[in-house]
């Protein structure tokens, strides 16, 4: 029996004495990430891409979701399909290309097409086949079992029973609306992907995608460049809250002193800046009323959802999701969301603000890099130094966005998750 | 205005990769113009995207670029704290164009980064704008092109490429 059949819970809670641990066996065991994919990554809606990704008929992209190779492309009527990316004939993977446009799919190794939709069309001798073969379903290319968007965020499902998107979701839903409404004309994502990857454990990324608390210490060369550079800061404090969406779901919601493309100006941003962000100021003060519309011009917004998908809405708008590789490597595609009409000035903006803080090349994501190294290289001490601690903040009414509640909320539905006994 | 042999600008370009592998940041910056830009695109983008609407690594002007490398001096710059080691080879240098005085000028690029029993390896080519200045040259764009497919294992650009 190894030790992950043994234990029954990675927790050690203990509400009344503010104690909430996590075992540190769950970020070096490959019986836990066997029972990750198993019960977490082959049972929960995961995110596949966005609409505005396959922009027309024909646009497809690849890419691994869940351990699995997909086929995300937009058919010849416009609907978008998830299809399983391998040949049903003997499983050569059938589109090579990462993305593209495409009138149809073949598979270079008997040369059978495929339409966009993932029918078969032909396939070289024709005559030796059953007359009815192209009509068998299985001779088609596989949809993916379950396949639902929101608000153009498409999720897939290994699990066919699995509950809908929008359940799933629930009051995680509302946060997307604040996120997407920025836009008139819906979000789409800009051109280029940032791909990199960690050598730590895939939790470790959830963890400090919404952690409040370590933005000081870790980041202090990015606030140091901030204090720096002339007029990049607006006068507004770290002030903010966390809130647990249920179902692993968990969001923080604060104000903070850097500039947001929609609407917080910084003196850097000139009157140029101040121009261009009063009138999207005005535009979301006309469509939604002066609360929503300060909710959604000046406060930031790190919105998890359960299990791997992050979207941050802060100095920019960051979409990030991540898969284990091994218990101590993940790999990470992160991409940059923007109102699909905005003006040059502002994507400009939203850019170059992003790259300030956000990804592998940035201010702020390799300290992120390291420290998540660092606490996988310090797991190797595991045997004896057995727990983590994730108890701030426990027993307050009202969290902070630097307290801890939002992890616990992740790592109790894990544990449920991969703990469960099977039915 | 004599033409500029290849050799001179090797000799710039081998200069330049020492004082990055040395950490002479500081000295390193001096090489740039005051309008210089520093570009690492996503690998995933045509060579010659603008980051005005495409998301990159990096992209840099001359105050950001500077406020990196006052960045990468410090102990809190945890991501190269201590430094990693770093090497930096230089290949297949080309002038490819003169446009006035300027220089369009490429190469292809090793760079080895090593910290905590790790190595990584960085690997593309690079595509620099280069002002004659004093007998020697400053640079007005450099565009790093990584070869890899995105920053699988590297995880990070937290060294100069």
């Amino acid at each position: 029996m190894n030790a992950f059949q043994r234990m029954n819970t990675a927790l050690m809670v203990d509400e009344s004495r503010k104690i909430f641990k996590v075992s540190r066996q769950a970020f070096v065991d490959p019986d836990i990430l066997e029972a990750e994919r198993t019960r977490i990554f082959d049972k929960c809606w995961l995110y596949l891409g966005h609409s505005s990704e396959l922009a027309k008929p024909g646009d497809f992209v690849t890419r691994q979701v869940g351990g699995r190779n997909i086929l995300f492309a937009r058919d010849s009527k416009g609907n978008l399909k998830a299809m399983l990316n391998t040949c049903p004939h003997r499983g050569a993977q059938v589109c090579r290309e990462k993305h593209g446009s495409a009138k149809s799919f073949q598979c270079f190794y008997h040369g059978w097409v495929f339409g966009l939709d993932g029918r078969l069309r032909s396939q070289p001798g024709e005559t030796s086949y059953a007359e009815d073969f192209k009509e068998r379903s299985p001779s088609n290319m596989q949809q993916v079992p379950r396949f639902e968007s929101y608000r153009d965020f498409n999720f897939i499902c290994f699990d066919k029973g699995v509950e809908s998107l929008a359940d799933y979701l629930g009051p995680v839903r509302e946060y997307l609306e604040v996120i997407c409404d920025q836009a008139e004309t819906g979000m789409t994502i800009v051109g280029g992907t940032q791909e990199y990857s960690m050598r730590a454990n895939w939790k470790l990324l959830t963890e400090n995608s919404i952690d409040g608390y370590h933005a000081l210490t870790t980041h202090a060369t990015y606030l140091d460049y901030l204090k720096s550079a002339t007029g990049a800061l607006a006068q507004v404090a770290f002030e903010g809250s966390a809130r647990d969406l249920g179902k692993g779901h968990a969001v923080l919601e604060y104000k903070a002193p850097w500039g947001r493309p929609v609407a917080q100006w910084i003196p850097s941003w000139g009157e140029e800046g101040k121009r261009e962000l009063s009138r999207l100021y005005d535009g979301l003060l006309t469509r939604f009323g002066k609360e929503r519309a300060d909710r959604i011009a000046t406060f930031n917004r790190n919105l998890f959802i359960f299990p791997n998908l992050v979207i941050n809405d802060i100095m920019a708008v960051t979409v990030r999701t991540y898969y284990p590789a091994a218990p101590d490597f993940m790999n990470i595609s992160a991409w940059a969301l923007a109102p699909r009409e905005e003006t040059e000035w502002a994507r400009k903006y939203r850019l170059f603000n992003f790259l300030e803080f956000l990804g592998p090349g940035g201010f702020a994501t390799p300290d992120d890099v390291e420290a998540l190294e660092q606490c996988q290289r310090g797991f190797r001490n595991s045997a004896e130094a057995q727990w983590n601690d994730i108890s701030k903040g426990m027993g307050k009414e009202n969290p902070s966005y630097d307290d801890e509640l939002q992890m616990r909320a992740f790592w109790s539905n894990w544990n449920e998750h991969v703990f469960r006994v099977p039915a | 205005m004599h033409a500029i042999a290849r050799t001179e600008v090797e000799d710039f370009l081998f200069a330049e990769a020492e004082l990055l592998d040395e950490w002479r940041l500081p000295e390193w910056l001096e090489l740039f113009t005051d309008d210089a830009i520093y570009y690492v695109p996503a690998t995933d983008l045509a060579v010659d995207a603008s980051p005005d609407n495409n998301l990159f690594y990096v992209a840099d002007d001359r105050f950001r670029l500077s406020e990196r490398v006052k960045r990468l001096m410090k102990r809190t710059a945890h991501a190269e704290f201590p430094h990693s080691r770093t090497r930096h080879l230089v290949s297949n240098v080309r002038i490819r164009k003169q446009i006035g005085d300027d220089l369009e000028v490429s190469s292809a690029f090793i760079t080895y980064r090593t910290k905590d029993g790790v190595t990584d390896t960085y690997f593309g080519s690079n595509r620099y704008r280069l002002v004659p200045s004093a007998g020697t040259f400053r640079i007005k764009e450099k565009r790093c092109l990584l070869d890899s497919e995105g920053l699988r294992a590297q995880g990070r650009v937290s060294i100069i490429l």
